[in-house]
């Protein structure tokens, strides 16, 4: 789905990134780990084409970024479901509309999915707040609107940029949760996380692999976790 | 063309949902219609301005450039046989279509405004008037001149270029003015409109990177700052319009319609129908603007 080859990149300085290959099979469930700093959330974007690299190549679902025009990248996140740290939303409409957003800025009606719109508030516990405006909401609340936004699409692949960095253990443990569903539904999901408890509670429930980013480089983490 | 009207039609076609994901702008949109309704109302004089001066301009040139005057000033007892004399030349010149001389009364007429009604035209020395209206050719005035001269001492041929030369000369550079201010007019709406739109962008940058973030095309991000600035200058447009066209409409006018060049600005006819151009035009300008400004950020953009 998404292939890193030998990719580098660098902010202006020296190389954050380099010789990164990386392979995210359909079905997969990976976390991407490492200290502050280390270049994970370069890597995420990377991963769903917000920075190209500044050497190797990244390809999506066969295509390499480079080929990709500002409308392939727009269809790409589409098929590429997106959760950070700090979401952002669009905070004049509610949370419901907010959701459906990727839906409208595809063409697709809203009233079709209204249904699914329903089903997936109530996956993650919003259908009481969903007349409510982003900036009402807490923590945990916009983390998991922006994972329902995200999925709304029907997505491939879900990336999830430290999703739990602002929540509390019991909640970091429910959204895990819901992307392990989604796994279980057949999404490739990559999870960038420094919490390294929360990567051994969920490697129970989901066979996961664990890469961690150390002196620029990724490696596979073994049994130490 | 054919791909202005895709864009027109998916522009019409646009749905209101669009429209909503860019936060509504109070302060600065009134600012956008009110400088659109600004220029609109000078785009509507300059028009005036223009359409005035160029009917002036044609007016002088056509008119005038067919009639001319000869004097015959002589002593009274040579003066009938002079401009007898005059007008056989004349029926033998080229060009003239018709020559005829005035009679007392119409002098006396043309005096009155000087010397008032009861003026004894007999009593004085008063040159006789040859008015002569030439044909579509026109006449050869030096040739003439030179006949006149021969044959007629005292008459002097007055074809009128020396003082309408330059009048027609202004009207039509007054014109020419008037349509420059008609293009700086669309410049300046071009410029306000992308700095306008500039802002616009710049202060919704989260929205776009929002919406970007969720898939959202080029096109669908710059279709909702298109949409709402075409739609302001449109409207401004429209209200500055009607607004100077009612300003034209209550000019005071007077006199006969060479008397005067301020008295004679505004329309007349089918040209009231040109200002109804302004506002299509000033949207098409915002459109343009914006789609440009609109393009130029987005592609700065990840």
């Amino acid at each position: 789905m998404i292939e890193l080859e030998n990719v580098a990149y660098s902010y202006g300085g020296g190389e954050l990134l380099s010789d990164i290959s990386l392979k995210l099979a359909p079905g997969s469930f990976h976390f991407l780990t490492g200290p502050s700093g280390s270049g994970k959330t370069t890597l995420m974007k990377l991963c769903y084409g917000a920075l190209l690299p500044t050497a190797g190549h990244v390809k999506f679902f066969n295509t390499d970024v480079r080929a990709l025009t500002r409308d392939d990248v727009a269809m790409l996140r589409r098929r590429v479901g997106v959760v950070h740290q700090d979401c952002q939303f669009l905070d004049h409409l509610p949370v419901s509309e907010n959701i459906a957003l990727p839906l409208h800025v595809s063409g697709r009606s809203a009233e079709a999915q209204g249904e699914d719109l329903g089903d997936l508030l109530n996956w993650v516990g919003l259908t009481e707040r969903a007349g409510a405006l982003p900036a009402e909401l807490s923590g945990g609340e916009r983390q998991r609107a922006a994972l329902a936004r995200a999925v709304i699409m029907s997505p491939d692949v879900v990336l999830a940029d430290e999703p739990t960095g602002k929540v509390d253990w019991e909640m970091s443990q429910r959204l895990l949760r819901l992307l392990i569903e989604l796994n279980r539904m057949g999404k490739t999901v990559l999870v960038a996380t420094h919490d390294l408890s929360l990567i051994r509670a969920t490697k129970a429930h989901v066979q996961a692999r664990v890469l961690r980013i150390a002196s620029r480089r990724i490696q596979l983490a073994g049994a130490d976790l | 063309m054919k791909s202005v009207s895709s864009i027109l039609a998916r522009f019409l076609h646009s749905d209101a949902q669009a429209d909503r994901v860019v936060p509504p702008s109070g302060f600065t949109a009134q600012l956008t219609l009110f400088a659109a309704g600004a220029m609109a109302f000078l785009a509507v004089f300059a028009l005036a301005l223009s359409l005035a001066a160029g009917r002036l301009a044609e007016q002088w040139g056509n008119e005038l450039a067919r009639s001319a005057t000869i004097r015959i000033a002589a002593p009274a007892e040579q003066q009938q046989a002079q401009t007898d004399a005059a007008l056989h030349i004349l029926e033998t010149t080229r060009g003239v279509a018709q020559a005829r001389a005035l009679t007392n009364e119409e002098q006396a007429a043309l005096l009155a405004p000087w010397f008032g009604a009861e003026l004894e035209l007999d009593t004085l020395p008063v040159p006789r008037l040859i008015e002569v209206i030439e044909t579509s050719e026109g006449m050869d005035a030096a040739g003439l001149r030179l006949r006149l001269s021969a044959e007629v001492p005292g008459a002097v041929l007055d074809d009128h270029s020396r003082w309408r030369a330059p009048l027609v000369k202004a009207a039509s550079r007054l014109r020419l003015l008037g349509w420059a201010s008609i293009i700086l007019i669309a410049a300046i709406t071009a410029a306000m409109v992308t700095l306008a739109a500039n802002a616009a962008l710049a202060a919704n940058a989260q929205v776009i990177a929002v919406l970007r973030l969720v898939g959202a095309t080029d096109n669908y991000i710059a279709q909702a700052f298109i949409r709402r600035f075409t739609l302001r200058a449109l409207i401004g447009a429209a209200a500055g319009m009607v607004l100077g066209m009612i300003a034209v409409l209550f000019l005071p006018r007077g006199g006969d319609e060479t008397a005067s060049f301020l008295t004679g600005l505004g329309f007349q006819g089918v040209h009231w129908l040109l200002p109804l151009l302004i506002p299509p035009l000033a949207a098409g300008v915002a459109f343009v603007a914006t789609r440009m400004a609109a393009r130029r950020t987005l592609e700065g953009l990840s």
